[in-house]
């Protein structure tokens, strides 16, 4: 199980040309803000269109500009989780966990929310509505809601910066625990050098929608492939 | 008052159906004269309101486009009936619906919509789940503006529907008729009431269109 994306898209004066592929693991996309990596998992996601590419995994192709292929976003089964996470405030903590599992029948679907409460020590919430718990019960129930219908990917838009740090501490280690329980790779895109160091077990670097460099944290740290990357990953960020 | 109540009931209950569709295709789609169908819908609100009801007349008399096929086929025609109150209610309710829930459905969050399609809803079960729901406020808002609108109808209801005691003579054609006929006193009563009611109805849609969970 693994990725592999060609993304090409202009829209007003910014231009995106990125070309990469992860297997089964943690996968980092690091940059400074606007370089196009939120861009990047929308269009993994299906929510924005590339002008011309692919985004395809081992057996499916997902989208593909020459035969024509654009899967919608709801029949990719991908778990995706916004930068502001997107509860529904108009539901409780179980009806939005519920939601994220449309095609699953229903008694299933009743204890796979039982067993994600549980998992992710919502117990006692689930009657409560997004504006009545803290930021990091938020996180959770985001995370639970984006795993229930067992995604193949799991993709994150900076999930944690709006947290203060000790919360952001717990939750990257909350991070390791789902990935490791779920066996599903991610791709996490944070402009925070701290937490892509800690996290990823592949690092892409992005620059000016352009992908300056791959490899492991050490490959980019000992040998950067460029200044620009050795700024970034000495953690002078503007 | 009865009638008026009936007839403004109608008229409403069509305008939260059509006019929420109506609103949602204008906020969400894009297609080809978009704009110019706001601009027809919203003509109502600006024009007279005989110019709505002559077009009406045009449109469903007896010889109208339309009301000449019904009047052919079934002999019935909607002129000079309750139904013809309501019909012109609806047509200048309709704007005030659309304005108000098409305002509503863009102010919907684009993440929390973006977010109901990566977890795998189509544009339908979106709709009725997340985007209506969070539109509540407006769209409440825009049936209670619309039920007051429909009350106070009078123009394209004097134009289409005429004003026969009994049968279509809603409040405001009633008040029309008294002052007119110098029996104040009655419609000193009914002009109060119909203020009370608007002013209530107002209230209302203040208050719906504040404060969302």
């Amino acid at each position: 199980m693994g990725l592999s994306v060609q993304l090409k898209k202009k829209i007003g004066g910014f231009s995106l040309d990125v070309a990469w592929e992860i297997g089964d693991e943690l996968a980092v996309l690091f940059g400074y803000s606007g370089s196009g990596k939120s861009m990047t998992l929308q269009m993994i996601t299906g929510l924005i269109r590339p002008d011309e590419g692919f985004v395809r995994d081992d057996s499916k192709i997902f989208f593909d500009s020459v035969s024509g292929v654009d899967t919608p976003p709801q029949a990719r089964t991908f778990g995706y989780v916004f930068q502001d996470l997107a509860l529904f405030p108009h539901m409780n903590v179980m009806r939005n966990i519920l939601f994220g599992a449309p095609d699953v029948p229903k008694q299933e679907k009743f204890s796979r929310a039982k067993a994600m409460i549980e998992a992710f020590k919502l117990v006692g919430l689930e009657n409560r509505y997004p504006s009545e718990i803290s930021g990091g019960q938020k996180q959770r129930v985001a995370f639970a809601r984006a795993l229930i219908r067992h995604p193949e990917l799991l993709l994150l838009d900076e999930p944690f910066s709006a947290l203060d740090k000790p919360l952001r501490i717990e939750m990257r280690r909350f991070l390791q625990e789902i990935r490791m329980q779920f066996g599903i790779p991610v791709i996490l895109v944070t402009h925070d050098f701290d937490e892509a160091a800690f996290l990823a077990e592949k690092i892409i670097v992005y620059s000016h929608g352009k992908v300056a460099q791959i490899g492991s944290l050490a490959q980019v740290v000992e040998q950067p492939a460029s200044q620009e990357v050795q700024m970034l990953v000495n953690g002078k960020m503007v | 008052m009865l009638l008026s109540l009936k007839v403004a009931f109608v008229a409403t209950v069509f305008v939260v159906l059509a006019g929420t569709a109506i609103a949602y295709a204008l906020a969400r789609k894009e297609f080809r004269g978009r704009e110019f169908l706001d601009v027809i819908f919203t003509l109502p609100l600006v024009l007279p309101p005989t110019v709505t009801g002559y077009y009406l007349i045009v449109v469903f008399g007896r010889n109208g486009l339309i009301g000449k096929m019904i009047y052919d086929g079934t002999g019935f025609t909607i002129m000079f009936t309750w139904y013809a109150a309501a019909l012109a209610s609806f047509i200048v309710a309709l704007p005030l619906m659309i304005k108000t829930t098409r305002a509503a459905i863009e102010s919907v969050d684009r993440n929390l919509i973006n977010a109901a399609y990566t977890l795998g809803h189509g544009e339908g079960e979106t709709a009725i789940r997340v985007i209506l729901p969070l539109a509540r406020k407006g769209i409440m808002a825009g049936a209670v503006l619309s039920f007051a609108r429909a009350m106070g109808e009078f123009g394209a209801t004097l134009m289409l529907a005429g004003n026969i005691p009994g049968k279509t003579d809603t409040m405001p054609l009633a008040i029309y008729s008294l002052a007119s006929s110098g029996e104040w006193t009655q419609a000193h009563a009914m002009v109060i009431l119909l203020t009370i009611m608007s002013g209530v109805f107002l209230y209302l849609a203040n208050k719906y269109s504040k404060r969302s969970i």
